[in-house]
């Protein structure tokens, strides 16, 4: 069941052009930043050699290029997350669902995992320029795995908070914009720097970056990927409530 | 013990302190076709949607197939089609990919979707549209999609909320042509505030006002009650009281012209009225049936209730 609409979900993404130019766009921008960050490789690579312990090609084509990507899809996700509840609500469809047999949770479920295999298709098309580098060299594996999880994590709590803020209106705009908000604030939330001492390592844990980046320096912290598993479910959590609610009003 | 096909309990639904439907109580047996009949705001569309389980009550219990709406909502929900007030499609699919979605959601099997799709296709008249997008057929294609949806996996409840609304008099025709078909193989719940739809397509019929729920019979007795009316136009002026005083007349009122309407009691016929008028030459020369329609009963009733509420 939740499957079935997640097929609706992935399909209908591609009925527009939507996730045609998204797909498109960050792939463009992003070989670009690829091919720039590989002529700095090799502009670096005299001097590196003569170093002890360098940093290899991973750390300065890889990891430069997914902390980009990163910024690049939090502006991204509130576009392909906002329609896929609050135009239901719109379009007056929600109630096909609800009225089948079918569980607020399937429901809710089917629209992540339909995000979620929108997901997996971008971030495998981003995956394969690091891939490449294997024609001429070898990349570190295990520093890629790790970045292509981090990745897939990052977004999927992305679109979990996504699809909750596109739950609360019928208003795709107002979705977006609350997201990118939202988003924005996570990402942001530790700037404040040192000025609050005793705040600040909660307010680090919370930031979404910070276990964004040890992941992409291929440190694979179970905290990190705790954090990511509770954003995830408590925002599921929320939107399956908030649905419900609805019924009750 | 029979069950009814849906039975609705003692149903409340407050908006904030705005009280939509007050203890509303009905049974849908099996094989009947209900019309829920009102005016805009009496809370049809709200009870629709606490049957098919989109709202929840704040108080009683509806059961499908003898499946709770709350307590079992799956069970219930399998036994139901819906269609809402706008029909529920999505504009950028096909109608045969939309259906087959449909058909899975309602966890028809792999093996039937074919053979299901094309029964509600054939059903509901849109064999010809199959491969077109849902947004650029018209709006009572549209409707018919809705409806194919809702008996997509062929269910013994059928729930039709509004289902003419903004269609041509054509489309009108057609679909209350379909309501009637589907009501041959199944209990449909259809409401509406258009009082001739009720008349032509359903077996009995429900009358809900502000909430509550305030007159309801089947259609035939309802027929009957309503007293039925003749006028008749005479070439020669007479007194009131030779057409009041003739058998099986309640009462006479006297229009312009020579013309007067007499009103009869339920179940007697005119004989009297044209035997005496050949008899002492009236010049009778214009006789016509009046029946009382659904709508002046409705207005009756409707007005009544205003006029006890003050």
């Amino acid at each position: 069941m939740i499957w079935i609409i997640a097929r609706r979900e992935f399909s209908a993404m591609f009925l527009t052009p939507l996730a045609w130019v998204i797909l498109a766009v960050i792939q463009t921008i992003l070989s670009y930043m690829f091919l720039t960050n590989l002529d700095n490789f090799f502009l670096l690579q005299p001097q590196l050699i003569q170093l002890e312990n360098t940093p290899g090609v991973t750390d300065i084509v890889v990891t430069p290029l997914m902390q980009v990507a990163a910024i690049i899809l939090l502006m991204v996700m509130p576009l392909l997350t906002m329609r896929s509840i609050a135009e239901e609500k719109r379009n007056q469809t929600l109630s096909l669902l609800v009225s089948a047999p079918l569980s607020m949770t399937e429901i809710v479920l089917g629209k992540f995992l339909g995000l979620m295999l929108f997901i997996l298709v971008l971030v495998s098309m981003l995956m394969l320029m690091p891939l490449s580098l294997y024609l001429g060299t070898t990349p570190d594996a295990g520093k890629l795995l790790s970045i292509y999880l981090g990745m897939l994590l990052l977004l999927a709590a992305f679109s979990a908070i996504g699809l909750y803020l596109s739950s609360l209106t019928e208003n795709q705009t107002i979705a977006a914009i609350s997201t990118f908000g939202a988003l924005l604030m996570l990402w942001i939330i530790d700037w404040i720097g040192g000025s609050i001492e005793a705040g600040h390592s909660l307010l680090a844990y919370l930031s979404i970056l910070q276990h964004h980046q040890s992941m992409l320096e291929g440190v694979f912290d179970s905290s990190d990927i705790v954090y990511y598993l509770l954003l995830i479910t408590g925002f599921l959590i929320l939107t399956i409530r908030q649905l419900d609610r609805e019924r009750l009003l | 013990m029979t069950e009814a096909l849906v039975q609705v309990e003692n149903l409340s639904r407050y908006y904030q302190n705005h009280c939509a439907i007050k203890h509303l109580s009905f049974n849908l047996e099996a094989g009947e076709v209900l019309g829920f009949l009102g005016p805009n705001g009496a809370g049809k569309s709200t009870t629709m949607q606490i049957i098919s389980g989109n709202l929840a009550p704040s108080e009683g219990e509806v059961s499908i197939a003898g499946h709770d709406i709350l307590e079992a909502p799956r069970a219930a929900k399998q036994h139901l089609g819906y269609l809402p007030e706008h029909p529920p499609v999505y504009r950028d699919s096909s109608v045969d990919e939309y259906l087959k979605f449909c058909a899975r959601l309602h966890r028809v099997p792999r093996g039937q979707l074919g053979t299901a799709s094309d029964r509600v296709k054939q059903q509901c008249g849109l064999e010809t549209v199959g491969g077109r997008l849902i947004g650029n057929l018209s709006k009572g294609y549209q409707q018919r999609v809705g409806i194919a949806q809702a008996i997509i996996h062929d269910p013994p409840v059928v729930i039709l909320d509004e289902p003419t609304v903004g269609l041509d008099p054509i489309q009108i025709r057609e679909i209350r042509d379909l309501i009637r078909s589907l009501g041959s193989q199944r209990s449909v719940i259809l409401s509406t505030h258009i009082l001739s739809e009720v008349q032509a397509t359903c077996d009995r019929v429900q009358i809900i006002r502000a909430g509550e729920l305030i007159y309801h019979a089947s259609i035939e007795s309802l027929n009957q009650r309503r007293e039925t009316s003749i006028r008749v136009a005479l070439r020669k002026t007479i007194k009131i009281e030779q057409l009041s005083s003739l058998q099986g007349v309640d009462h006479v009122d006297s229009l312009e012209d020579g013309r007067y309407r007499l009103f009869f009691a339920p179940d007697s016929s005119p004989d009297a009225l044209v035997a005496a008028a050949a008899q002492q030459e009236w010049g009778l020369y214009e006789l016509i049936p009046e029946q009382q329609s659904l709508e002046d009963l409705f207005i009756e009733l409707t007005q009544d209730e205003e006029a006890n509420a003050i």
